[in-house]
């Protein structure tokens, strides 16, 4: 797989989706163009059924387009079966799920091996991986806890390390903050922020102002397209303010 | 992704739900559990069956003389000597399949001891008769082919006899015994053959040289057999070629032409023995079927439970297949958590069965004799059947699209 430094790590020309609904089709996606690079933070916000569901399932290879073309990290997606989406998604894409999308009754070590599993790693180095990964978001201490005895907040940093074990080199949240309260979020938002700072690209979707505000760029979409992509100015205040906030993660 | 990991979530998932697993592997449990114990029962009575036909002897023949006819009163088979010693040698001779030959001749007799008399049954034959019986003796040895070329007064005497005359457990090698008088000498004890399935003592008998027989218990009819007389041959396949040889060599020996009746009659003891088998065999095939029946009605309670399964964990599967497993990984999930319920059923039902043939033998003395090939075929089908009922289930939660899934509620 070519990695040159040059090449966005995520780039869609001319992507459109539709679904048929009664036979008429109902485009919730329409010729958007968007790129990503390396190291970059981006919050996707827009209003229900303004399309950026859509195109975080396109992003996260869940889906396939209707027309257009999508290159994750140089390499062309849709040229792959479904198998090859289950790899692309297993090695170049972290999920974080505005559910809670752990396995119940099982252990958070245990949760975090899950996508090392369908890699074909090996028990040991599976576990010690894990282990690393929890240590990351600050989980070290509740390797063997089950979700049911982790807080929201603890939950969603165990499907944070899910996501990262790998090492993706993209990390996908849909609404990561939809079912935390505000200072949970805040707590989860500064991960994600130092994750960016590690150099892992981030691409999240929010409603939410506030928490789009902990991104380095802002898409907002209406109507299936994107109606402005900017830098997000007000980025350092807020994170100033959050990391004021915060409790440290332990 | 390893089939170990396969089969640990799998086992993961049943034990989540325990009671459910073990209601769904509840109609392959019963069925397989059915299987055994009636096979075991079925192949119990099949081994007693076949222990009988074998203390009579295997593959046997046995010649009657043909049956007489005076003043329009038929006498029945026996009562017509037509059957001469020499026949019986040509047929030793001749026969090639016909591997003993022995001549039992026969009369109810009082036996006298040291102190004891006993009314036994008294038998004039040759040594083939032990082969054909494969009869050896505990104590002692049994009287050999040069004991009736010079009619020696020796015998062999049963179990039964020997207690009755010397007292259990006593030694009667040796011993005089007087059969009508005549003295015989006790040269070996033969081994216990316990009873038939008539309440016959096999035991209670004494065996002495046809020769001697004929000349001093019972004066015989010269040169015809006045008894019937045991073929074995040499093998149960052997049995209808060997009697169609001895019948044609007789008629031939006897000038009967063609269209003549046989003035004799050959009884084939393995066609029973084959009978009886064929009978067992429709019992098997019953008993299959049943266990067919009761195996197809468990993989249906496991289609419907993995199908509830798979809605049930959408969710899960949702979140599987984003990061990063391959519709075959999720579709062998389900399928292992099929078969695993199945043949763990299989296991327990094996279990099962084995012990309430246990319990049947024990409390109703019944034989039951458990099977280790029909316990495999059983495991076999299990396993059949957990893939067949599980492949739908597993082939939908497969088939299921990741965003639907992940957003099932």
């Amino acid at each position: 797989m070519p990695e040159s430094a040059g090449v966005p790590l995520i780039e869609m020309r001319g992507i459109s989706k539709a679904y048929q609904t009664g036979g008429v089709p109902l485009w919730a996606l329409r010729q958007v163009d968007f790129e990503v690079p390396r190291g970059d933070f981006v919050a996707i916000m827009g209003a229900s059924g303004s399309g950026k569901s859509t195109l975080m399932n396109l992003l996260g290879c869940l889906d396939r387009p209707t027309s257009g073309r999508y290159r994750l990290a140089g390499r062309d997606v849709y040229r792959t079966d479904s198998n090859g989406l289950a790899t692309i998604r297993n090695r170049y894409i972290g999920f974080v799920f505005h559910t809670l999308n752990l396995l119940a009754r099982t252990s958070a070590v245990e949760n975090v091996e899950l996508p090392l599993v369908y890699a074909g790693v090996r028990a040991r180095t599976r576990h010690q991986l894990a282990v690393e990964a929890l240590q990351r978001v600050g989980l070290g201490a509740r390797l063997q806890h089950h979700p049911s005895q982790l807080s929201g907040g603890q939950q969603q940093r165990v499907a944070i390390a899910r996501a990262l074990v790998m090492r993706p080199p993209l990390l996908l949240a849909d609404e990561p903050t939809g079912n935390l309260d505000s200072r949970t979020s805040l707590e989860v938002m500064a991960l994600f922020q130092e994750l960016g700072r590690q150099g892992v690209t981030v691409v999240l979707v929010t409603h939410e102002p506030d928490i789009a505000a902990f991104a380095r760029r802002i898409v907002v979409m209406r109507d299936g397209a994107i109606r402005s992509d900017l830098p997000n100015v007000s980025k350092d205040a807020a994170a100033m303010q959050a990391e004021g906030q915060l409790v440290e993660p332990r | 992704m390893s089939f170990n990991q396969t089969l640990l979530i799998a086992i993961r998932a049943l034990l989540l739900n325990k009671l459910r697993s073990f209601l769904t592997g509840l109609g392959i449990i019963i069925g397989v559990a059915a299987v055994v114990a009636m096979v075991a029962v079925g192949e119990g009575a099949k081994d007693q069956m076949k222990s009988v036909f074998s203390s009579l002897g295997t593959n046997l023949l046995i010649l009657l003389p043909g049956a007489s006819s005076a003043g329009g009163m038929r006498g029945g088979f026996g009562t017509q000597p037509t059957i001469t010693w020499s026949d019986l040698d040509a047929i030793r001779q001749q026969v090639p399949t016909a591997r003993y030959v022995a001549a039992v001749l026969r009369t109810g007799a009082q036996v006298v001891g040291d102190q004891e008399n006993w009314g036994t049954t008294v038998y004039g034959t040759s040594p083939d008769y032990f082969g054909i019986r494969d009869w050896k003796t505990t104590l002692g040895a049994l009287f050999v082919d040069s004991d009736v070329r010079s009619g020696t007064k020796v015998a062999d005497i049963g179990q039964t006899v020997s207690d009755q005359l010397f007292g259990p457990g006593a030694n009667p090698i040796g011993k005089t015994i007087r059969i009508r008088n005549i003295p015989f000498t006790v040269i070996g004890l033969l081994a216990p053959k316990g009873q038939s399935p008539m309440g016959q003592d096999y035991d209670d008998c004494v065996y002495v040289p046809q020769t001697s027989f004929a000349e001093k218990i019972q004066g015989g009819l010269r040169q015809f057999v006045s008894g019937i007389t045991e073929v074995s041959a040499d093998s149960s396949q052997d049995t209808a070629k060997c009697e169609g040889q001895i019948e044609a060599l007789l008629r031939e020996r006897h000038h009967l032409r063609s269209g003549q009746a046989d003035d004799f009659s050959i009884r084939n003891l393995t066609e029973m023995e084959n009978a009886s088998q064929q009978g067992m065999q429709t019992l098997s095939l019953l008993l299959s079927s049943i266990a067919a029946v009761s195996l197809l009605v468990g993989g249906i309670g496991i289609m419907n439970i993995m199908l509830v399964s798979v809605t049930e964990r959408t969710r899960e599967i949702g979140l599987r297949m984003a990061i990063g497993a391959k519709p075959l990984h999720i579709m062998a999930q389900f399928l292992v958590e099929a078969v695993t319920l199945s043949v763990i059923g299989g296991l327990i039902g094996i279990g099962l069965g084995s012990t309430i043939a246990w319990r049947l033998a024990a409390t109703f003395g019944w034989h039951v004799s458990l099977r280790p090939d029909v316990m495999a075929v059983a495991m076999v089908f299990a396993a059949i059947v957990g893939v067949a009922f599980g492949l739908y289930p597993a082939r939908k939660a497969s088939r299921l699209n990741p965003i639907e899934a992940l957003r099932y509620e």
